[in-house]
């Protein structure tokens, strides 16, 4: 399904990142980062398998601490507010974890209420309802209600991970390798999925990928991490309009030239 | 300073080794004690989790009653026959329902109790949080807002405190129906004539020790398992090592919680 076009805000940054730096024990991951995300904006971080992609929106979320550097979100500094205050806007980010990270031991249906349970204090059960149906239906699998995420196929489980972020209306999205382990069809699926959370939900979004097929499809921007640094950004078209040996060996794989 | 030599001689590099070890017992000493630190913190602030609590009690006494059950009769009934002969030499038979009792409620209730618990409960805890933590269900609860150490934690280490006293109590009466079913085969004494001897020389320490021991079981089996699983290594292989670890550790450490709790209730004998 071809994109359709979306506002975006240009003078209203949503996450705002300056100076970022990580490190695990001696190796450097993320060396000096900078990076802006646009309201209503998809962006799209690319770039090979343990360049510091999913350390970067952990470190957005709050799950890591930088070593060096400041992370603006929603107007908040992550790393300088409140345990309560992290909380609540974390609230307002969704994050889409790459193995979905659904709990085992709950249904589906257990999976979407459990996070509006524990932040809408006196909500009614009927409400409940109404949000669990809304967002199974807006990811296409009301018919999964009752099922045991063992029981979904990697498709399922991604879509159904994504409709539990969705249930608290997320002003913010993080996508962590949204299409890695599936199958093609199934890839166009959540590509697709991807883009409508984007115009229904009206949210911004990081989409850390290394599909190429995922980062055309969905991305207004693309970012490309390169030697822990942001080498290349712009349109799909601009970021691989290179001979830079570390770029086009990415675009050649994908696209089987 | 050390020269080049110097460094890469056996002795240094087993003296390196060395420091190595201890610097992580200790580090590992002091992320333990923060951990703990942290159960007492976060247990006792609102919103407290009645729900989960309740649940994780439920899940513990489920998971381990029949193995108790059947546990503390055969001990009971094991002991009672082994401790005969000896008896018999001494003409002092009499004595067995006394001598059954004190073991029992003394020292076998909660040992057995709290040894069986290790095995079931704490590496079904360690198990269960380490498989948390690889497939990122404890970060994907604490992106969603919630705090998964309340959650996860001090609700399962709450569970294990106050549900291990209660089993222990229950294997103590079984393990004394074990004993009181050989003394009946071999003495043909009544259930009444048994239950008083076996209370007789029961005094009020005897079970106020016995039950403080169980709460102190209790807490390390939860807290033991809680750990290993919450901070487990990544991968399937960190699983396993975390449901190993909780019942190692937590054994190793109810034997030494037994040693110093019996020293400090003869204190007061």
């Amino acid at each position: 399904m071809e994109k359709a076009k979306v506002e975006i805000d240009y003078n209203n940054e949503v996450i705002r990142i300056r100076g970022l730096k990580k490190s695990f024990e001696d190796f450097a991951v993320l060396r000096g980062i900078d990076l802006d995300l646009y309201q209503g904006e998809n962006l799209v971080v690319l770039g090979r398998s343990g360049t510091g992609k999913s350390v970067l929106i952990k470190l957005i979320s709050g799950l890591l601490k930088p070593d060096h550097g400041t992370i603006e979100v929603l107007g908040q500094e992550v790393n300088n507010i409140s345990d309560k205050n992290l909380q609540e806007l974390r609230i307002r980010i969704g994050f889409s974890f790459q193995n979905s990270a659904l709990y085992d031991s709950m249904t589906v249906r257990k999976n979407l209420e459990f996070p509006l349970v524990r932040n809408r204090k006196g909500i009614s059960r009927k409400e409940i309802d109404i949000a669990v149906e809304t967002v199974l239906e807006a990811v296409g699998l009301s018919q999964t209600i009752n099922q045991m995420p063992s029981e979904l196929s990697g498709g399922q489980r991604k879509r159904i991970g994504i409709a539990r972020t969705l249930i608290l209306n997320p002003e913010i999205m993080l996508y962590d390798e949204p299409t890695a382990g599936l199958d093609p069809i199934t890839c166009i699926e959540i590509n697709d999925l991807i883009n409508e959370v984007q115009q229904r939900y009206k949210t911004s979004s990081i989409i850390i990928t290394h599909d190429l097929t995922c980062a055309k499809s969905t991305g207004d921007r693309i970012a490309m991490l390169l030697d822990g640094q942001f080498q290349r950004e712009g349109t799909f078209e601009e970021v691989f309009d290179t001979n830079d040996p570390r770029v086009k060996p990415f675009f050649d794989y994908n696209f089987i030239k | 300073m050390d020269s080049v030599s110097d460094q890469t001689t056996p002795e240094y590099k087993k003296q390196s080794t060395f420091k190595k070890k201890l610097y992580n017992f200790f580090a590992e000493v002091y992320k333990i004690h923060l951990f703990i630190v942290r159960f007492f913190k976060e247990a006792f602030m609102p919103p407290f989790e009645f729900k989960e609590v309740i649940r994780q009690c439920y899940e513990v006494g489920v998971r381990s009653f029949t193995l108790i059950t059947v546990t503390g009769f055969i001990v009971g009934l094991i002991f009672t026959k082994q401790s005969r002969p000896s008896l018999i030499t001494f003409g002092a038979t009499s004595w067995l329902p006394s001598l059954v009792s004190i073991a029992i409620m003394r020292a076998l209730a909660p040992l057995v109790t709290a040894l069986i618990a290790s095995g079931k409960v704490g590496s079904s805890i360690g198990a269960e949080l380490g498989s948390m933590r690889v497939t990122e269900q404890i970060d994907a609860m604490e992106v969603s807002g919630t705090k998964p150490f309340k959650f996860l934690v001090c609700t399962r280490v709450l569970a294990t405190t106050i549900t291990i006293p209660i089993l222990a109590t229950y294997t103590g009466f079984i393990g004394l129906l074990g004993g009181y079913l050989n003394v009946a085969m071999n003495e043909g004494t009544s259930y009444t004539t048994f239950m008083q001897q076996v209370f007789q020389p029961l005094v009020y320490l005897d079970f106020t020790a016995s039950l403080i021991k169980s709460i102190v079981f209790g807490f390390t089996i939860g807290i033991v398992g809680c750990y290993q699983g919450y901070y487990s290594n990544k991968g399937t292989e960190g699983v396993g090592k975390a449901a190993n670890g909780a019942v190692v550790t937590a054994m190793f450490l109810v034997f030494i919680e037994e040693i110093i709790i019996v020293q400090i209730a003869s204190n007061f004998r």
